[in-house]
Order: C-alpha cells, then structure tokens, then sequence
C-alpha cells in the first residue's frame, strides 16, 4: 500500500516501511543503540531524500528510544546519574558539532568527511569489540578461572572530581562521561545520528560499566539527544516528515520491545560479539562505497 | 494560497496575445487543471484535447517549474571516490515531455525544434559561473538530462498525439508517482509545413491537497511547534508501545 510522505514529497510502500522499522528497532532494543546509523542510509536507499532521511531517522529515534529505555528502566537498568552527566557533555557536544558541520559543508566535502569517519570509526570500534568478545567467549570454553574484577584500573582513575555511580558501581572522575557525551555529541551532530553505536562500547570499555546497565542508560540520553536534534532540524532545514517518522515508528518500538528481550537472554559477550558484526558490516560497506567505482560519477542536487 | 498560484497563470497567460485571435487556428484544453497529490497518490493521468482550423500537426511540449540544480563529478583520488568538479545550471524544469502526431523529425526541422526547445537534446539549460570549457559543462548537461530520465521526470520518448479527422486531436500525458509539485506549462504548437504557425499555452497546477498539504505548510511556517509536536508524539507513540510489554 502506497502512502505519500508530505514532507520527503515521495509515495512509499508503507508496509516496507513498517518492515524496516521493526528491523531497525529489534536491532536497537538488542544493543541499546538508536539504530540511527542503519535506519538513515536504508531510508535513502528506498528512495527518502537525504536530508529528509537523516531528520526522520532522529524523530523516529525518539520514539524508539522512549520505548526501549522504558524497558530498561523496569528492570532497573538505568543509570540516571550517569546519564544526566553525559547528557551535559552531550548537549554541549552538539552545539560544537553543528558548528564543525557547518566548517565542513563550506569546504564541500560534507559527504565525504562523515562516510570516510564513520568507517574509520566503526572498523576500529568493530575490531576490537570482536577481539575482545571473542578472548572471552574462548576462556569461557576452556574453563579458565575467570578473574572477576570489575573493571581494570587506569590512567582515567587519576583524574578528580570523583563521583559514585551506585548503579553502575563505579567510583570515577566526573571528566570522563562529560567527555565521552561531548564526543558522542559532536559526532552525532555532525554524522546526524544518536551515537549509541559509539556510547556503547565506550560505556563497557571505557567507564568499565556492567554490559546489563549499558543499553538503557544509553537510551535514556539518547532520548534527549534525538529529541534536541529533531527540533532543531525542523527549525534549521524544515526536513522532518513526521508521517513517515510515525510509520517507522509503530514498526520500531514493537521491534524494540522484542529486541530487548531477547537481548535480555544473550550474554555479555554473544551480545557484544554480535554487535561488533553489524559494526563491521556497516563499516566494510561504507569503506566500499567510497573505493568501489559508483554507478554514476555525477551527482545531482536540487537547489531551493 | 489558491489566489497566489493563480496569479502568475494570469500572468503568463497574457503572454500569448497573437494566438488568441479571432479565426483561432487552435484550440486546446486539458481534463483536468489541477492534479491533487493525496496520501494515496500513485501517479495520474491528464487527457490533453483539441481542435485545429485545417489539416496540420501539432506538437505538445509539457514543462514543470524551473529550479536551479548542482551536478556534482567524482574522480578517483588516493584510492576513493571524492566529487572534484561541479556546475550550476539555472531553469533546469523539473518535469519535461513531448508528444507530437507524427515523427517529430518529419515534420519540425532542426532548427525550429532547437528555437522551440522541442526535445530534451534542445533543452536550453544555461550553466552559472564556471571555470571549465563547453566540451565539459556538456558532459555534466548531459549526466543532469540522464539522470532526471532515470528518475522519470524526463521522457525522452516522444509520445502519441492522435488525431481524430483531421481537425480533433488528444494526447494522454501520464504523470508518475514522483511528479514535482507547482505550476507546469503546457505549450501546444500547431505546425505547418515545417514551421510552427501558432501555439498555445496551458497551465496545470500539480499541488498537494488535503492533510498532507496541511502538514507541509504546517511544517514550514510554524517550524519550531511542529518540531516540538514531532518529538511528542514520537515520545508518546513510544510509551504507548511500550505498554502491552509492562509486564514482560
């Protein structure tokens, strides 16, 4: 059944889109990522125009993450504290961004700039998830005795301003979730996505938080950060389609739902592991659409 | 908003003075003036009809509204694909068909489909400010007509005008789910031993209509309040979602 989107001014199949939404929202109840980073390329892969698709996807992420962080929250999943903090940095963070973008549209290498970081990004991220998934899968088999600290110790434990984390039984310096939200901020403004697919392993890796309070709490703050976005892309460019965002988004939190309960049953490293897989298929294809020879070496773009 | 797409119709339409003579040579009208995109639009159809005064053929050109488009050329740059060179071109239509009742090239010469921008090989598209020579900026013409070809705005088939007698014609011109919105032209020339004797034009209105409409105008002129009301109703869908799954 076709419908007509009345801002992207296209007529889609709604039933795909309802498709692509419950896809796009198992994946993020799962991981605890908003699914920006999927969601964005295949709404322009079926025909959403680019800038449409990019601020769709962050209204559509509301929803999705409103949903899932809820999930969470029963069950106690939710590190509000840690939360908030980031969030700070965050909001600062995207106000930086924008600024950054906008340095980089006005060399006109936007395009480039954002594929070229995020498969730099995503492969790093993806390699080292998969390694390290992987190491502990394997100890898991041989039996070895598992040294069960916490987290390992660091340079980040010197820095001041200590605060507790209760929920994420953690004792550390403030500094470090202010500036993991102001980088996930920055990146997100200027590659127009959630940043979850960042916060997440920064979250198990850096903070050192236990895996089960990672998705909500990242969640929660991208809640804020999709909401602050949605209405600054409707301000600034005029490009969300609020028809198609609700369309994507009666399939996206039913996927989300599903999503985080199945989540609920891997364990930390399967889930870890599978995330760094779609990490890396994300990655090889944008690393290949930049190397592979395009279909059409001209490019159009409609001025207004 | 009727009042304001009207007014430049009026406009155009007083434009064309010699051929609203009295003896009318020609004589053309659509079914329709206004195509109306809905929620369940999936393309439409407009019935073209008229008459001439004597034996001769007639030749439709359909033209949406101009906008100024950026085509942009990638080259292979330190092992990936990087867009290097770009043009402007200026009163690029957004929509562009022809339809004439026999082969176009029996019965208009070169030159007066090239004066008549009769074709897409005659399109007049003029290139703003750049550095590169002719040869290029044709290149990068020629990718901007192909690619609107592709995404079917550009037909660069002729089609069908049949004639009834030799005085009552009609043509079928199909618009596709994609069509462009605003205001399209529809010159309708009558053509006469290779020369075209007199033409007519005719406005036809591709608008959106219904809530849809309500929603763009609503989006673009209370931008902020539709944001906010974006984000609500996507947080409120969220939590209802979530609802059935409380207890999970």
């Amino acid at each position: 059944m076709d419908i007509y989107l009345p801002i992207a001014a296209v007529s889609l199949d709604g039933f795909v889109l309802l498709i692509l939404g419950a896809a796009v929202g198992f994946l993020s109840g799962v991981f605890g990522v908003g699914g920006g980073f999927l969601l964005t390329p295949l709404l322009i892969l079926i025909g959403v125009p680019h800038a449409v698709a990019v601020a769709t996807s962050a209204n559509q992420l509301v929803g999705a993450s409103v949903s899932g962080a809820l999930a969470h929250w029963r069950r106690g999943h939710v590190d509000i504290a840690m939360a908030l903090v980031m969030l700070t940095g965050g909001l600062a963070g995207s106000v930086f961004g924008v600024w950054v973008f906008a340095l980089l549209l006005r060399f006109g290498q936007a395009d480039l700039v954002i594929s070229l970081s995020y498969a730099v990004l995503l492969g790093v991220l993806g390699l080292l998830m998969l390694v390290e998934s992987v190491r502990t899968f394997l100890r898991h088999r041989r039996g070895d005795p598992v040294q069960r600290k916490l987290h390992a110790h660091n340079w980040m434990h010197g820095l001041p301003f200590k605060m507790r984390f209760r929920r994420s039984k953690l004792y550390i310096s403030i500094l470090v979730p202010l500036g993991l939200g102001f980088l996930v901020g920055t990146l997100s403004a200027v590659m127009g996505v959630g940043g979850g697919f960042i916060m997440v392993p920064a979250m198990i890796y850096l903070l050192g938080m236990p895996t089960s309070m990672v998705p909500g709490t990242s969640l929660f703050q991208i809640i804020f950060v999709s909401a602050a976005v949605t209405v600054l892309q409707a301000v600034e460019n005029g490009t969300v389609d609020l028809v198609l965002a609700m369309i994507l988004l009666v399939g996206g939190v039913i996927g989300a739902q599903l999503g985080s309960r199945f989540g609920a049953k891997l364990r930390g490293e399967q889930l870890r592991a599978a995330l760094a897989i779609v990490v890396l298929v994300v990655a090889a294809k944008l690393a290949a659409d930049m190397t592979v020879t395009p279909d059409q070496l001209y490019s159009l773009e409609v001025l207004q | 908003m009727r009042v304001r797409l009207l007014a430049p119709l009026v406009f155009f339409a007083s434009l064309w003075p010699s051929y609203a003579r009295a003896d009318q040579p020609l004589l053309a009208d659509l079914s329709s003036h206004l195509i109306a995109i809905t929620t369940g639009f999936t393309g439409a159809s407009v019935v073209l009809f008229g008459a001439t005064d004597g034996p001769g053929d007639v030749v439709i050109v359909v033209r949406g509204p101009e906008r100024d488009m950026v085509v942009r050329h990638k080259s292979h740059f330190a092992g990936i694909w990087i867009n290097t060179r770009q043009v402007t071109f200026s009163g690029v239509p957004s929509y562009y068909a022809v339809f004439s009742s026999k082969p176009l090239d029996d019965i208009v010469p070169q030159p007066v489909q090239s004066l008549h921008q009769i074709g897409l090989a005659n399109l007049r598209l003029q290139a703003k400010s750049t550095s590169l020579d002719s040869s290029e900026v044709a290149d990068f013409r020629n990718a901007l007509i192909d690619d609107q070809r592709r995404q079917g705005v550009y037909d660069d088939e002729v089609g069908r005008i049949n004639f009834l007698g030799d005085r009552l014609f009609r043509a079928q011109v199909d618009f596709p789910a994609t069509v462009p919105t605003g205001t399209y032209f529809i010159e309708v020339l009558l053509v006469r031993d290779g020369n075209v004797v007199t033409g007519q034009t005719t406005p036809l209105v591709v608008s959106q209509v219904g809530v849809d409409a309500e929603v763009g105008e609503f989006a673009e002129h209370r931008a902020l309040i539709y944001g906010l009301i974006a984000v609500a109703s996507a947080a409120v869908t969220g939590y209802i979602a979530s609802l059935p799954f409380r207890n999970a």
